[in-house]
């Protein structure tokens, strides 16, 4: 996009959609600097990167696949989809369902890889398209009807993988959430990475992206130039359902095994909180896939904070919910409106004082 | 055109809700007749259904209370799970009586409520962000009180939870001894909860407002009522409710742990949705979301008493059942729409 | 005669940012009249209602009711100081029955109980009193259109309302059910409640109002007497300057019309509801106007060639060839345009830029596969800024921080940049101001001589004079003739629009 950091006009600066999620990012990372302060110290263990840093950037992936998707679901219909971790959790037992050939555990494969993934994927997208026909066929709010996903899902897990933990002890599945050959890179990062630029590619090779904002921000006026909003929030729905999955299946190859009760556990508030931190207005319309990402980033760096000020993995939501609901609340119109007015009244009382004096 | 009206009488809402009962009787009438061997049919069966979920019918009432001003809220779980733990933690580590643990339970429930009507009243934010934050914030906060379990120990709070009232009824054992059906405090507490707010709902100007604002919140405030006022009563006496539904699911299970009460949200909303509350506001009675309740509580006794499916089963059905509702509300608002039209 | 008025309104100003709305309105209202207040678009009739009634604060002027100033702050207040409003979008409680709509905030009690039966039996009693048929246990959704805006009614006159305001309430009523309304609103003129009526419909107006107030532009154009003032000068009055002044504007474009073939042809088309079945004709190089006042069917016409309202009977053919139309999408690759009537909600993409707006038609055309490069948009919205002299800081601007007019252009080069041979144009003068009014106009003639075929609706009789070569005419939602060449004048269009011969009663 046309930056316009040539001229170093501060205006320009801090008026670009990204200036509030880089700042906050930074603060979260200046927090982990003055608490550990190796905390940018990157050094080689055992032929792999490790540190602080890494650690952030490996265990974001996750979320930040996860939170692209659900960036689309909000711009295109003003909601959100709760059901992502549910989904994550379906399409890790598939692939590891199938890559154990039905078995409780499997030291060596019992089916093709690439028949596992794409199996684990198509079912992922098929929860999405199911989210997406309540959504955009049906006319149900987003949360209701993904809420339908949310708390089936990790059953239809369950029943997948029937109620136990899959486990798929072959290196080559591991890869997925460890590391390729001697790369001393983590392979979730260059999944996280090919999202990224994945839809990117696909947001710049379509008109995707102009077509969701549009039908995020006026419906009517997209009907009338020719734009089927049905059609395009379907699609995002099958987008994020789509990504959620690839989310399960590395999350999935971490642990190598398929804890339906776990795997992308709570994601889908870090998901939405990653979109709003962002930048982008939960109600819909304009929207930054760079920004949900650097948000993602930001949220997991805000985890492995309060992880090392001993907070247990239970408790982060609390933390969270009170940043969901600050950002909410910021964005909220009527808030802004107070704001404004609020302001106003005071420059009056500034002004009445300077004239009375 | 007026034969026709007058032959119509039956409205739409009151359809779902003859659709939920019929529901309910074919399937605890299925059960009988089908696990007859296993006592199911035994009265004690039924009683057991509002004994185990007397906290739910409670917090499934207030859920309809939001749900007819056209909101939601997914705290409920959370905040049951929080109340059984500061309720166990406060009798059990800080040595507080049983009284004192039912007033910080209505307190919790209470601020909660107080807290999310605001923002969604005031600030106008989506309810299901506000209760969703709410939600995390809760089970977060049962964690930072306690990750491990508390078994509640105190002596009045045991003998609340045991009290068995005997009914005239029963069933009689081998030997020919007459065994009475009981049920507990609880079920009492939650009949009556459903009695109050039924009459609440028919007879006070706030019940009918809670109506006109789900119908047409802008005609609301034409015709001269409270909108914000009424909507955040509702969302008050609803985390009120959760907070007394938590403490009833807290007599039922002794206990305070993290992972309680997960997915209490999703039965509340189904039972709400099932007993024929619409999702788009201004339909619904507590009444229908007692039988939502029933419906909810059949289908897991059914799958237990089975025996050989598995508990996520449970989730799946109850959660099939909520999307055949959710698109049966969907269509009949379709077809009113075209019908409208024409 | 004096005492007789219930309410006055006395040189009453409002003033939006940029726009004077009302400039020193009088309006009076006596009891037990039925007063119709009339004018075509931002005429100030909505924003005059809207002061009365407290939703808006107005600048200067007075309100006395009863001979005593009354300032009301909310509906609320108008409803306590006995004005009532009833509006065409019923605002009742669909889900309640009949009675709780009527009594709703002010049930009568038992012990702080509703009383049910008695809120029944008052209910029948009120429903009786004014031969509205119905049964106070009906839901109010089961209930007829025209019985909701009767309850509505019922509800305001049991609340003793001396004023009675019905904002377009026969929009969505067939004609026995309008006949059952007047027959309500007369009863209550008997009982000498003040009634305010606002309505498109002539033929209404004659039938049941005592005196006629219009008003053009946000000013008073006077009150008249119905008996006084026959139809063809109603129209004239609201519509443009003085009858008389008028005879002689003539178009620019007369003498002009050549021969064109066919772009667009319309057999049978209808939208139920809102258009009887039409036929019209499109040719090449030719603009065409649709006029007919404000209701009368202009807007969905076009909208239902566009297949923005879906037809439910007939077909189109476009040069010849049969097509389908079943969403702008299939009218768009036909080669049609549509600049529709509500900017704000049909047309700006309010958070997109200037150039987005321009290039989303065009985008939405060649489909999501095909998506335009970006110098190929940075091209367009150059373009046709400059050609539309579009006024904006740059083309990455929100279109949302733009003035109307410019607004305007930018939706109008979002439609030239698909090049279309049939371009819709509803009311695309409205709230622009003159300059880039005129500016508009002229690249109509333009567009029209590159042999583009046009469709033009406007408010404004002057301006479609101006610019059309033949003009259908539109009332209640038919077409009622199609005015060209030498007839084509002021004198003409308005009789055709009152109803022809029998204007004069």
């Amino acid at each position: 996009m046309s930056n316009e950091k040539k001229k170093f006009n501060w205006k320009a600066v801090t008026q670009h959609h990204l200036f509030l999620p880089i700042v906050c990012l930074l603060v979260v990372l200046l927090v982990n600097v003055i608490k550990t302060p190796d905390f940018f110290v990157i050094s080689m263990k055992g032929g792999v990167l490790y540190g602080y840093l890494v650690d952030v950037v490996n265990r974001a992936s996750e979320l930040v696949i996860v939170a692209i998707g659900m960036t689309l679901v909000t711009a295109a219909s003003g909601g959100q989809d709760i059901s992502v971790g549910a989904v994550m959790a379906v399409a890790a037992s598939v692939c590891c369902q199938i890559l154990s050939g039905g078995q409780v555990s499997t030291d060596t494969l019992m089916n093709s890889m690439a028949l596992a993934i794409i199996a684990a994927i198509i079912v992922a997208g098929l929860c999405g398209a199911f989210n997406g026909f309540l959504v955009a066929n049906l006319g149900i709010q987003p949360m209701v009807a993904t809420l339908i996903l949310y708390t089936a899902g990790r059953g239809i897990a369950q029943l997948v993988t029937k109620g136990q933990i899959t486990y798929v002890r072959v290196d080559s599945f591991k890869v997925m959430g460890g590391y390729i050959g001697k790369c001393p890179i983590p392979t979730p990062i260059f999944f996280a990475i090919a999202a990224i630029i994945l839809i990117n590619i696909i947001l710049k090779k379509t008109a995707l992206g102009l077509y969701i904002e549009s039908v995020g921000i006026n419906g009517s006026a997209s009907r009338l130039v020719g734009l089927n909003s049905t059609m395009i929030k379907f699609l995002t729905y099958v987008i994020c359902g789509v990504l959620a999955g690839v989310a399960g299946i590395v999350a999935s190859s971490r642990i190598y095994s398929a804890d339906a009760n776990n795997i992308g556990l709570n994601l889908e508030m870090d998901a939405i909180l990653a979109v709003a931190l962002g930048g982008n207005v939960l109600s819909g319309g304009k929207f930054s896939i760079m920004g949900s990402v650097i948000g993602a980033y930001t949220i997991q760096a805000l985890t492995t904070t309060l992880y090392a000020m001993a907070v247990s993995a239970d408790q982060l939501p609390v933390y969270k919910a009170i940043v969901v609901i600050i950002i909410v609340v910021i964005q909220s119109p009527v808030f802004r409106r107070n704001m404004e007015a609020w302001k106003q009244k005071r420059a009056l009382r500034n002004k009445a004082m300077e004239g009375g004096h | 055109m007026e034969k026709k009206k007058s032959k119509k009488k039956i409205n739409s809402s009151t359809f779902l809700l003859m659709i939920t009962i019929a529901l309910f009787a074919v399937m605890y009438i299925a059960g009988m007749i089908i696990f007859n061997d296993k006592g199911f049919a035994k009265p004690q069966m039924f009683m057991n259904l509002f004994i185990s979920n007397a906290g739910l019918i409670v917090i499934g009432c207030g859920m309809t209370l939001v749900m007819i001003t056209g909101g939601i809220d997914i705290s409920v779980g959370s905040v049951t799970a929080l109340v059984c733990m500061s309720a166990a933690y406060a009798m059990e580590n800080k040595g507080m009586s049983a009284v004192a643990a039912v007033v910080i339970s209505l307190l919790i429930g209470t601020l909660f409520g107080i807290v999310q009507g605001y923002l969604v009243t005031y600030l106008e934010i989506q309810p299901f962000i506000v209760t969703l934050a709410g939600m995390f914030f809760g089970r977060g906060l049962t964690a930072v009180i306690s990750t491990d379990m508390i078994a509640i120990q105190n002596k009045t709070f045991l003998k609340w939870a045991n009290y068995r009232i005997n009914l005239p009824f029963g069933t009689y054992n081998r030997r020919g001894i007459f065994i009475p059906a009981y049920i507990y405090p609880t079920v009492i507490i939650a009949l009556a909860v459903v009695i109050l707010i039924t009459i609440m709902l028919k007879f006070t100007k706030f019940g009918r407002s809670l109506y006109a604002i789900g119908g047409n919140q802008q005609s609301a405030v034409m015709m001269g009522l409270n909108v914000k006022r009424t909507k955040m009563k509702a969302y008050v006496l609803d985390g009120f409710l959760a907070g007394l539904g938590g403490f009833l699911f807290c007599l039922n299970s002794c206990a305070g742990f993290v992972e309680q009460a997960k997915g209490l949200e999703m039965d509340a909303i189904a039972s709400a949705v099932i007993g024929g509350t619409l999702l788009s506001g201004g339909v619904g009675t507590v009444i229908g979301t007692l039988f939502g309740v029933l419906i909810n509580g059949t289908i897991s006794s059914l799958i237990t008493t089975q025996g050989t499916l598995s508990s996520w089963w449970v989730r799946i059905t109850l959660s099939a059942l909520l999307c055949f509702f959710i698109v049966l509300q969907a269509v009949i608002a379709a077809v009113k729409r075209k019908k409208k039209k024409k | 005669m004096a005492q007789n008025e219930i309410l006055t309104m006395k040189g009453i100003t409002k003033t939006f940012p940029g726009v004077k709305a009302l400039s020193n309105v009088d309006f009076k209202l006596c009891k037990g009249d039925i007063h119709a207040l009339m004018g075509e678009n931002g005429a100030g009739k909505s924003t005059l209602i809207k002061v009365l009634t407290g939703i808006y604060p107005f600048d200067a002027g007075e309100i006395t009711m009863d001979g005593r100033p009354m300032v009301n702050r909310s509906p609320q207040d108008a409803q306590n100081n006995g004005i009532s409003t009833v509006y065409q979008e019923v605002n009742l409680c669909p889900n309640l029955t009949v009675a709780e709509n009527l009594f709703i905030g002010r049930e009568p009690r038992k012990l702080g109980m509703i009383n049910w039966s008695e809120m029944n039996a008052r209910s029948r009693k009120l429903l009786q009193s004014l031969d509205i048929e119905v049964t106070p246990t009906t839901l109010l959704d089961e209930c007829s259109i025209a019985i909701q805006q009767m309850i509505a009614i019922a509800r305001a006159v049991d609340m003793e309302c001396k004023v009675l305001i019905l904002d377009e309430p026969t929009s969505s009523l067939d004609e026995d059910e309008v006949e059952k309304l007047f027959v309500l609103m007369k009863k209550l003129k008997a009982k000498g409640v003040g009634i305010i009526f606002v309505t498109h419909f002539l033929e209404q107006v004659y039938e049941v109002c005592d005196k006629i107030t219009v008003l053009r532009n946000g000013e008073l154009v006077g009150e008249y007497d119905v008996e006084n003032l026959p139809r063809v000068q109603l129209v004239a009055k609201m519509m443009g300057k003085d009858f008389d002044d008028l005879a002689d504007i003539k178009s620019e474009r007369i003498g002009s019309v050549k021969e064109g073939e066919s772009v667009i042809e319309a057999k049978g088309i209808s939208h139920h509801g809102t258009i009887k079945p039409f036929d019209m004709i499109f040719n090449k190089g030719e603009v065409v106007g649709l006029t007919g006042l404000l209701g009368s069917g202009r807007s969905e016409m076009v909208r239902s060639i566009y297949g923005a309202d879906k037809a439910d009977s007939g077909e189109i053919r476009v040069f010849g060839k049969k097509v389908k139309i079943n969403t702008p999408l299939d009218a768009m690759k036909a080669g049609m345009a549509y600049l529709p009537e509500d900017r704000k909600k049909d047309g700006i993409l309010a958070d997109l830029s200037v150039r987005e707006n321009i290039i989303i038609a065009l985008q939405a055309k060649r489909g999501m596969f095909h998506p335009m490069k970006r110098k190929e948009m940075e091209d367009a919205a150059t373009n046709f800024i400059n050609l539309l002299q579009i006024k904006t800081a740059s083309m990455e601007t929100p279109i949302k921080s733009l003035s109307g007019g410019n607004q305007q252009k930018v939706i109008l080069g979002r439609w030239l940049l698909t090049n279309p041979r049939f371009l819709i144009l509803d009311e695309p003068t409205r709230g622009i101001d003159i300059g880039t009014k005129t500016e508009i106009q002229k690249l109509v003639l333009r567009l029209a001589d590159e042999g583009k075929s046009i469709a033009f609706i406007s408010s404004e009789v002057e301006e479609m004079l101006r610019t059309c070569s033949r003009m259908a005419v539109l009332r209640d939602g038919k077409k009622v003739g199609e005015i060209e060449g030498d007839d084509l004048t002021q004198e003409k269009i308005m009789e055709t629009i009152a109803g022809g011969e029998k204007s004069n009663e």
